[in-house]
């Protein structure tokens, strides 16, 4: 795991990425504190990283595009799967050098609360806090960017999907509030769910048998409860579709809100996306 | 060393590779020879833990490839068809990288890195990136990381396509050098290649393994098909009946027959006391032998036989690829 974090960190400093991404985040982020804490004069720190999170969807699919995209592209993926390592391990090498690229930037931006409080009163608990929030959102949609590079040959493609789904994400939020919150219309859309998740399984695993379950079993179970107590659906896909934004997740970090149980999720998001990524990369093992 | 049992793989409904079995023995030079599409890379990505075999087992010392595959990776260094180098590196930085995934003690790194650059020449290249480098060295450069680590089995699979005819021989004299220190297993759909260093053919078609034996015994394994050509001053009938007094009931193909002269083709299990004879028997009856030669079924010939076998065959146009190329 040493040496896929060593090799990879230096590629990261190698090629222009790492670069790009770091200065595509001072820049706005010098943007936002001048507009925000200079020129409007908030003292709130936060306000600028909240602002400033949707800058993620751009540079979150440039950081993470090449991770195994390009491994796959030049062939070296097969010196990846030869060498004595498991694969779990070299995910987890390459996902902890795109953690440091996040955190470059995170550390300088550490700086700013720091020179602004010594030119007047900032709250730097608040804007500590919120920047831990900040990290942990760079860190949950990294693990998405890196499940997307596993999937996709190329990394103009892994980069057009991630961008394609941290925007959805960006706007679950809003989306959420245009859905019927009626009790039909989320059973009717869990439904579509399960039988999108199906279609994907077979997909996937070209086994018809297995889709079919995954699709039928749990969708027994919605009928079911549906059935018996329907009125419970009021409105449950809108709340769930919100409980899945990441960034919505964050902005209670802007508001002042120091949320463990977001970190929480944000921790989970990363472990399932790196579980998927390499059951991905165990997967072209099987199919060659 | 390296045990393959019945080892089957489908993709989808075709196959690959079909319950091949063998067995390779430590210290020696094993050529894969088949035409393209055999199941010879298949065969070989399977046994580095590549790629999962659909039913059978591999193992390398003992170790199974997928139970074990870390304690029997590290005893095999490999060589895809295409090198996995990384273009934005440089051979040096490419070796470390490849020395610290296998474990290689930081002590020893670099003293084995130097080493592995002086075998396969690419000192001299050491810090340029490699997408700058000749197809001839990034094949070095491939075979240095299949070294790295110092494994007992090198797989290389086809090491010499794309290279000039220099660099072949430069490619193959290495291959030959490190056969004397590690089990060499290579692949390729160039027969002389594998005449040339191998200790081991195995034949492959059609995924499935048709033959597997020295140079020499494969050769001899089909010397039966051996023949003697003569060109004789005589006419047909005369050369015939001279040809039945030496060997009554030998097989005489006619080969081209004008008024004074006729060549003809005898097959015989014994050539060269054929030829002895043949030669005493034109000299008593005063006619002239023009020409009087040997001909044993070469190694390509029974490559095309064996290969050719096992309907379906491959298409005539990759079939001929095979043995010209």
């Amino acid at each position: 795991m040493k040496a896929i974090f060593r090799h990879e960190l230096s590629s990261h400093f190698q090629s222009v990425t790492g670069y790009v991404f770091g200065a595509f985040m001072l820049l706005f982020a010098g943007i936002y504190c001048m507009v925000i804490n200079l020129k409007v004069g908030y003292a709130n720190f936060e306000y600028v990283l909240g602002s400033m999170s949707f800058i993620y969807i751009i540079g979150i699919p440039i950081l993470t595009m090449r991770t195994i995209a390009e491994e796959r592209k030049q062939t070296t993926d097969q010196l990846l799967y030869s060498l004595p390592l498991t694969m779990t391990k070299v995910v987890l090498g390459k996902y902890l050098v795109l953690l440091i690229m996040i955190l470059i930037p995170t550390a300088v931006i550490a700086f700013y609360p720091l020179i602004l409080s010594s030119f007047g009163d900032l709250y730097l608990p608040g804007a500590y806090g919120a920047l831990v929030g900040f990290f942990f959102l760079g860190a949950a949609l990294a693990a998405i960017g890196v499940f997307i590079s596993s999937l996709m040959e190329n990394q103009a493609s892994a980069a057009g999907l991630c961008f394609a789904v941290l925007l959805l994400n960006y706007f679950l939020k809003s989306l959420a509030s245009y859905v019927s919150t009626s009790a039909f219309a989320s059973f009717a859309a869990f439904a579509v769910l399960l039988i999108l998740l199906a279609v994907i399984v077979r997909l996937l695993t070209k086994n018809t048998f297995a889709a079919v379950m995954t699709a039928l079993l749990p969708g027994i179970a919605l009928v079911l409860v549906y059935g018996l107590m329907g009125s419970s659906f009021t409105g449950t896909f809108p709340a769930v579709m919100e409980q899945l934004s990441l960034f919505n997740r964050f902005y209670q970090f802007s508001d002042g809100i120091f949320d463990i149980r977001a970190l929480v999720f944000f921790a989970s998001v990363v472990g399932v996306f790196l579980f998927l990524t390499v059951q991905s990369m165990e997967k072209r093992r099987w199919n060659g | 060393m390296i045990e393959v049992k019945h080892l089957t793989k489908n993709y989808g409904r075709h196959t690959a590779v079909s319950d091949l079995s063998f067995t390779v023995e430590k210290g020696q030079i094993y050529g894969f020879l088949g035409p393209n599409g055999a199941g010879k890379t298949t065969t070989m990505s399977i046994m580095t833990g590549c790629l999962a075999a659909t039913s059978g087992q591999v193992t390398i010392d003992g170790h199974d490839i997928f139970e074990e595959a870390l304690e029997a990776k590290k005893l095999i260094g490999y060589l895809p068809e295409q090198p996995p180098l990384y273009l934005d590196r440089t051979p040096k930085e490419y070796l470390t990288f490849v020395g610290r995934a296998k474990g290689v003690p930081a002590a020893e790194l670099n003293g084995q890195i130097q080493k592995i650059m002086k075998i396969t020449q690419i000192e001299g290249v050491k810090d340029r990136l490699i997408k700058n480098l000749s197809k001839g060295f990034r094949q070095r450069v491939g075979i240095a990381q299949a070294l790295m680590g110092d494994p007992e089995v090198i797989i290389l699979d086809e090491p010499t396509v794309g290279l000039d005819p220099r660099q072949i021989i430069e490619i193959r004299e290495l291959i030959a050098e490190l056969g004397k220190k590690h089990t060499v297993i290579l692949s390729s759909h160039i027969l002389s290649e594998v005449q040339a260093i191998c200790s081991t053919i195995m034949i492959i078609a059609n995924g499935k393994l048709v033959a597997c034996d020295t140079p020499e015994n494969l050769e001899k394994l089909f010397a039966g098909a051996a023949s003697v050509v003569l060109t004789a001053d005589a006419s047909q009938a005369d050369t015939l009946a001279i040809i039945r007094k030496v060997s009554p009931d030998a097989s005489v193909e006619i080969v081209s027959a004008k008024d004074s002269q006729t060549t003809v083709k005898i097959e015989t299990a014994e050539p060269e006391a054929l030829c002895r004879s043949l030669f005493f028997a034109f000299a008593e009856q005063k006619k002239a032998l023009t020409q009087l030669t040997t001909a044993k079924a070469s190694l390509e010939e029974i490559f095309i036989e064996l290969t050719a076998a096992d309907a379906p065959a491959p298409s005539a146009e990759t079939e001929k690829e095979a043995v010209t190329a």
